[in-house]
């Protein structure tokens, strides 16, 4: 007798765990407010990525047209891949001392693979995550880029900064 | 000639007399033969397309994703750009494949298909051919479609193919019994195997109604078996993307690969509609005796629609199920049917018969 109630159990036990998973697609199915994709070209004007996104490095200028950017190069020995070159030029600034800055940060995008061991180990926090995406182009000399910009100048540190 | 849309003998019976006075009756049955074959084939792609189309969208729906959307509004023509696309593709030549084999096992699946929808009553007269076994033929004809799965699998030259052919055997082979119990039960009530037959029986309820718990627990049976004889999900061992690659059909290509594609969905339609004709009633419209007002204005509706709505809600609990349960193993399968569907078909059919005897449904 115990054998016939246990094989009408399964029979029972089995369909209603069936219906459960069912009454979960079926909420999904008769719910189109649910869908979580996003339908890229149409949304792209108001696309907004997450924070931790990865999409490219850049280097934030202020509105003087300055960056954090000291040219140590810290970046360019971390990069295990190579994509990271800085050009860095000695001048003697106006107290007379003589003074590194970057003539061009140069950053190729083709050959990174978005580790960001340069941003983690960026003393200045010079560089920092971008977070366009759209990067198809052409011609693959297009993803060799400059990241500081034409005429820009590094930011002095204030003693106030520094002492934060 | 009165043309209707609720009954089509009259419409149909002007087709053949007209051709019948324009040429010899042997003529006249001929091209009668390639009208119904022509309407058949442009009926057989068109449901076919709109069917993988709906599968597509529903499973999409299940996922929360948006599915195709591109192609024509709310993707309407993806379908179609991919059966042209199919056609443009190359059929590839594998060595040491069994060449006739081969090539003829995609025709044995799509002409066992195709054989089995010319039983289906659409409507009233609208049949290709009104067999008074049309249960039996239907049955019979279905499980001819698993010969041309095995021998894809046989003729590939392929271990995958051979292993998924296997499995299929071994599936179809077992739930056909219970495929045929399923319907069997609606055969006692109504007491007749011919489709029409058993239509007219619903004309004051149908069956799942009046055949109440024993009723609805075949109707429970029969999808559960039906989605197992196309060879669907959760029953997709034959084909087992994650273990065959694609089972049986590994090795098609082209034009061939979409004839297995388009005979699997038809295979869902046909075992749908029957499951409309028999359980739900097929073409006639909802009655419930005594309430006269609602039941004029359901002979309103015409019967076609029911019939093909009907259809579509069968279709689309198949595709409720393909898209909510895993994959089950071969030995979980044989168990399911040997052990659980099997025995309690056998004895619903005993209750079934006990309750027809005593009288004991909605009559």
């Amino acid at each position: 007798m115990n054998v016939i109630f246990n094989y009408f159990g399964d029979v029972f036990g089995a369909i209603k765990s069936l219906w459960a998973g069912m009454c979960v697609t079926g909420y999904y199915f008769i719910h189109p407010g649910q869908i979580v994709t996003q339908k890229y070209p149409e949304n792209r004007r108001k696309l907004v990525m997450f924070e931790r996104f990865k999409g490219e490095v850049i280097m934030p200028h202020d509105e003087n047209n300055q960056h954090a950017c000291t040219g140590c190069g810290i970046c360019e020995i971390n990069c295990p891949n190579g994509s990271i070159e800085i050009i860095s030029k000695k001048i003697t600034n106006p107290e007379g001392k003589p003074e590194r800055i970057i003539d061009k940060h140069i950053y190729h995008l083709s050959m990174c693979t978005f580790c960001g061991l340069c941003i983690k180990n960026c003393p200045a926090k010079a560089i920092v995550w971008g977070q366009q995406f759209e990067h198809a182009v052409f011609n693959r000399h297009k993803l060799t880029r400059v990241l500081n910009l034409p005429r820009s100048s590094m930011k002095k540190k204030t003693k106030e900064s520094k002492k934060l | 000639m009165n043309f209707s849309i609720y009954d089509f003998t009259s419409f149909i019976n002007w087709i053949d007399n007209s051709l019948n006075s324009y040429m010899s009756p042997g003529w006249a049955i001929l091209v009668e033969l390639v009208i119904l074959g022509l309407v058949f084939i442009a009926f057989y792609a068109v449901i076919g397309l709109y069917l993988v189309l709906a599968e597509r969208k529903v499973c999409a729906l299940i996922q929360n994703r948006f599915g195709p959307n591109r192609v024509g509004p709310i993707g309407m023509f993806q379908t179609i750009a991919d059966l042209i696309k199919l056609l443009m593709k190359e059929l590839i030549y594998i060595k040491h494949a069994d060449t006739f084999l081969f090539n003829i096992a995609p025709f044995i699946v799509i002409i066992a298909s195709f054989m089995a929808i010319a039983a289906l009553p659409f409507a009233k007269g609208l049949h290709a051919i009104d067999l008074n076994i049309g249960i039996f033929y239907m049955i019979a004809v279905s499980s001819l479609g698993v010969i041309g799965i095995l021998i894809s699998g046989w003729s590939s030259n392929n271990k995958y193919s051979l292993i998924g052919a296997i499995r299929s055997g071994a599936q179809v082979i077992s739930y056909e019994l219970s495929v045929g119990l399923a319907l069997l039960s609606i055969v006692i009530f109504s007491g007749t195997l011919q489709l029409s037959g058993i239509v007219e029986s619903q004309a004051n309820g149908w069956w799942i109604i009046k055949g109440h718990i024993p009723a609805i627990i075949s109707f429970i049976i029969f999808l559960t078996t039906c989605t197992a004889e196309t060879n669907r999900g959760p029953f997709d061992l034959a084909e087992a993307e994650s273990e065959l690659t694609a089972g049986f059909h590994t090795e098609y290509s082209g034009i061939k690969f979409a004839f297995f594609f388009l005979a699997e969905y038809m295979n869902m339609f046909i075992l749908a509609a029957l499951a409309a004709t028999v359980f739900l009633g097929g073409w006639m419209p909802f009655h419930i005796a005594g309430w006269e007002g609602m039941n004029n204005v359901m002979d309103y509706i015409p019967p076609v629609i029911w019939f093909f709505g009907k259809t579509v809600v069968v279709i689309l609990i198949i595709m409720w199920f393909k898209w909510t349960f895993p994959r089950i193993r071969i030995d979980q399968i044989l168990t399911l049917e040997w052990k659980y569907l099997l025995p309690l078909n056998l004895m619903n059919i005993v209750l079934i018969a006990f309750i027809v005897l005593m009288g004991w449904y909605i009559k």
